[in-house]
């Protein structure tokens, strides 16, 4: 029995990489683990609000990836989802609110979109052509989304959206939700994009050693440039959902999830120096995490002390991962 | 001059465009070249220029650090317990504790940082949320005003009243600022310690070849800045007053825009004290002349947003001889 599972999970190993199963295996200790502390852990109210929650987080996350892949950091997607979304607000409102048509909500998503490729463009420019570093140059555009939000909207919120765009945040297709067919389309896009194209490629090639990569033929520079382009749009799909999800934009919405983005990344083993990351894995980090949220508000846990949690959190999978680099160091010596 | 120009075009250049904008600002905004204005603008940086002199160390060793502000805010709390534990203290008391609480959390970046082999950013990142998340859920969010009578009494170091009848007046915080820039400029200018902070920062694997310690450094570089951070806490109480958990929070990112506006560079090797002044200053003075001229506060962050944009974008040209690179 023993010897047959830990076939399955060799093989398990081999088609997916050893970190599924290690993360597979410890969301099962988790779920485990809350089911014995609350009976209102393992219900199925309780699995379609992670279903439900997930999305959001994961569209952001997948905005996170590929910068972090390419070496780099994205420290602007919450503030570039809050844009798109405030954008999607101000067509709606000024085509009627509630009572705007369907054109004007797909109009309003594209100029979304746009928005948040516009500000993934110029920070990709900026990297890609000034050499400046890619924390900086997101920082600085992270203060001036936030600054032009509560400028237009003075630190208010804005809502009042026609009923058809309920479905999107709430409704279910087959019983699954849609935000989460949203995001699985969104993740295997971007599973697709890293391993089967020229331009995932060439993002771990810059990841590794962008010298390297330059030297060997790789533009460089449109490759930033689209990176943090692709992670723009990402995150404006992000601030769609939400908008759907909340029925309302507000600057600084979502704020605290920047944290777990970034953790999302690197409980599913990608390199924080870059290089090294996968899809898949990241899709499970973020079930672990989405299923630890609401599993730390069943407990009662206040949202300070999950905060708290989060950096804890983030700290001990890197000291983890680091005692596992030592571990298979010392076991090659 | 050409020396200057050359060893120091960031801060050769901010100097420049911080005397047009208040050249600009004097003419247009009435209140601004007064000396009770000027003298305000000084003490309600002083705070921003103690963070900024230590988050400088930490970024000429090629670190960043984004937890100060929330370390700042953990010390006056274990400040205040500390305080009475101790039966009330006095200046040299809270001068020593602030430090010590301050180099402590400093430590804690450091050793998470040199002993497990974790990114700067992402240690920090983390640090923030687990003081503020543990500081929040801890003290409820609780404000104090109940503290020490010298910690909150106002010093005045110097006052002068102008003609119309308007009072001008330097304090404490100021001078101890003015202690904090002399000792940070003394550690990175003249030092053995200094040199190896900006060569541990340039190339920290040439560094370590030729005998200097790259766990000395972290814990020097992230040390110094926590115990600023200490005393930049210490310094707000004496300012505001008040103790409020989530009061410094946030403010980390103005401080390390303006260090790097001053010339600081992150990936290391590259930063000076006068760079750092001029950033807070520059800082202050858009603020204060935004304000001036009745533009809304809503608008500021969006100004220093685009101003460190166009910042870094237009330095990276000017400053590439030769050196190519983009991701870190």
């Amino acid at each position: 029995m023993t010897r047959r599972r830990l076939w399955l999970g060799q093989r398990l190993g081999q088609w997916l990489g050893p970190e599924v199963v290690w993360l597979l295996g410890f969301l099962a200790v988790v779920i485990a683990g809350f089911a014995l502390l609350t009976p209102r852990f393992l219900t199925a109210a309780n699995f379609g609000s992670v279903a439900y929650q997930l999305p959001e987080l994961g569209l952001l996350t997948l905005a996170m990836l590929i910068p972090i892949v390419s070496g780099g950091l994205n420290l602007a997607i919450i503030y570039t989802a809050n844009m798109a979304g405030l954008t999607l607000a101000w067509v709606l409102n000024a085509h009627g609110g509630p009572e705007a048509g369907v054109l004007w909500a797909v109009l309003g998503t594209a100029a979304a979109v746009g928005v948040g490729a516009l500000s993934g463009l110029i920070m990709g420019l900026v990297i890609a052509f000034t050499g400046a570093h890619p924390i900086l140059v997101s920082l600085s555009m992270m203060i001036f989304l936030r600054g032009l939000g509560e400028f237009l909207t003075r630190g208010g919120d804005i809502s009042g959206f026609p009923d058809y765009l309920k479905p999107i945040g709430h409704g279910a297709v087959l019983g699954v939700p849609v935000p989460l067919i949203l995001f699985l389309i969104a993740a295997f896009a971007w599973h697709v994009l890293l391993s089967r194209t020229r331009h995932g490629f060439a993002v771990y090639m810059i990841g590794s050693n962008i010298e390297a990569a330059r030297y060997s033929g790789i533009n460089t520079r449109r490759t930033l440039t689209l990176i943090y382009t692709l992670s723009g749009v990402m995150a404006a799909l992000a601030g769609v959902l939400m908008l759907t999800r909340f029925n309302s934009v507000r600057v600084g919405h979502g704020e605290a999830l920047l944290l777990v983005t970034v953790l999302a990344c690197f409980l599913g083993g990608v390199d924080p120096f870059g290089g090294f990351g996968k899809v898949v894995p990241v899709v499970i980090a973020l079930v672990i995490l989405q299923v630890l949220s609401s599993g730390l508000n069943l407990l009662g846990a206040n949202q300070h002390l999950s905060t708290a949690v989060w950096g804890l959190f983030l700290i001990a999978v890197m000291i983890i991962r680091f005692a596992a680099r030592e571990w298979r160091r010392r076991r090659k010596d | 001059m050409a020396r200057i120009l050359r060893d120091y075009p960031a801060e050769v250049k901010l100097f420049a465009v911080l005397v047009l904008i208040s050249a600009g600002l004097a003419a247009t905004a009435p209140g601004f070249l007064t000396l009770s204005n000027l003298t305000a603008l000084l003490n309600n940086s002083s705070v921003n220029v103690i963070w900024a002199a230590g988050l400088l160390v930490v970024l000429i060793a090629g670190g960043i650090d984004i937890s100060f502000a929330v370390a700042a805010s953990v010390v006056q709390y274990l400040c205040v317990y500390a305080f009475e534990a101790v039966g009330g203290g006095n200046w040299a008391i809270g001068f020593a504790f602030a430090i010590a609480f301050g180099t402590a959390l400093g430590f804690v970046n450091a050793a998470l940082i040199h002993w497990f082999g974790i990114i700067t950013i992402v240690v920090t990142i983390a640090t923030f949320n687990a003081f503020f998340g543990l500081l929040m859920f801890i003290t409820s969010g609780r404000f104090i005003y109940d503290l020490p009578a010298w910690w909150t009494r106002r010093i005045i170091l110097w006052e002068r009243q102008a003609a119309d009848g308007s009072w001008a007046e330097i304090i404490l915080p100021v001078g101890i600022m003015v202690l904090c820039l002399a000792a940070t400029w003394i550690l990175i200018r003249h030092t053995s310690t200094g040199r190896q902070l900006y060569a541990f920062g340039d190339n920290p694997e040439g560094a370590r070849r030729i005998g200097i310690s790259p766990g000395a450094m972290v814990f020097i570089a992230f040390g110094w800045c926590g115990a600023m951070a200490g005393i930049a806490g210490l310094m707000q109480v004496n300012i505001v007053r008040e103790v409020v958990p989530n009061a410094l929070i946030g403010r980390e990112l103005d401080v390390l825009a303006a260090v790097v506006l001053g010339g600081a560079r992150l990936g290391g090797g590259r930063g000076s004290v006068t760079g750092c002044v001029l950033g807070v200053l520059l800082v202050a003075v858009t603020q204060n002349g935004l304000n001036l001229l009745g533009i809304s506060p809503y608008a500021f962050k969006m100004v220093i947003g685009a101003i460190i944009l166009i910042a870094i974008s237009t330095s990276g040209v000017a400053l590439v001889r030769g050196r190519r690179g983009a991701a870190p």
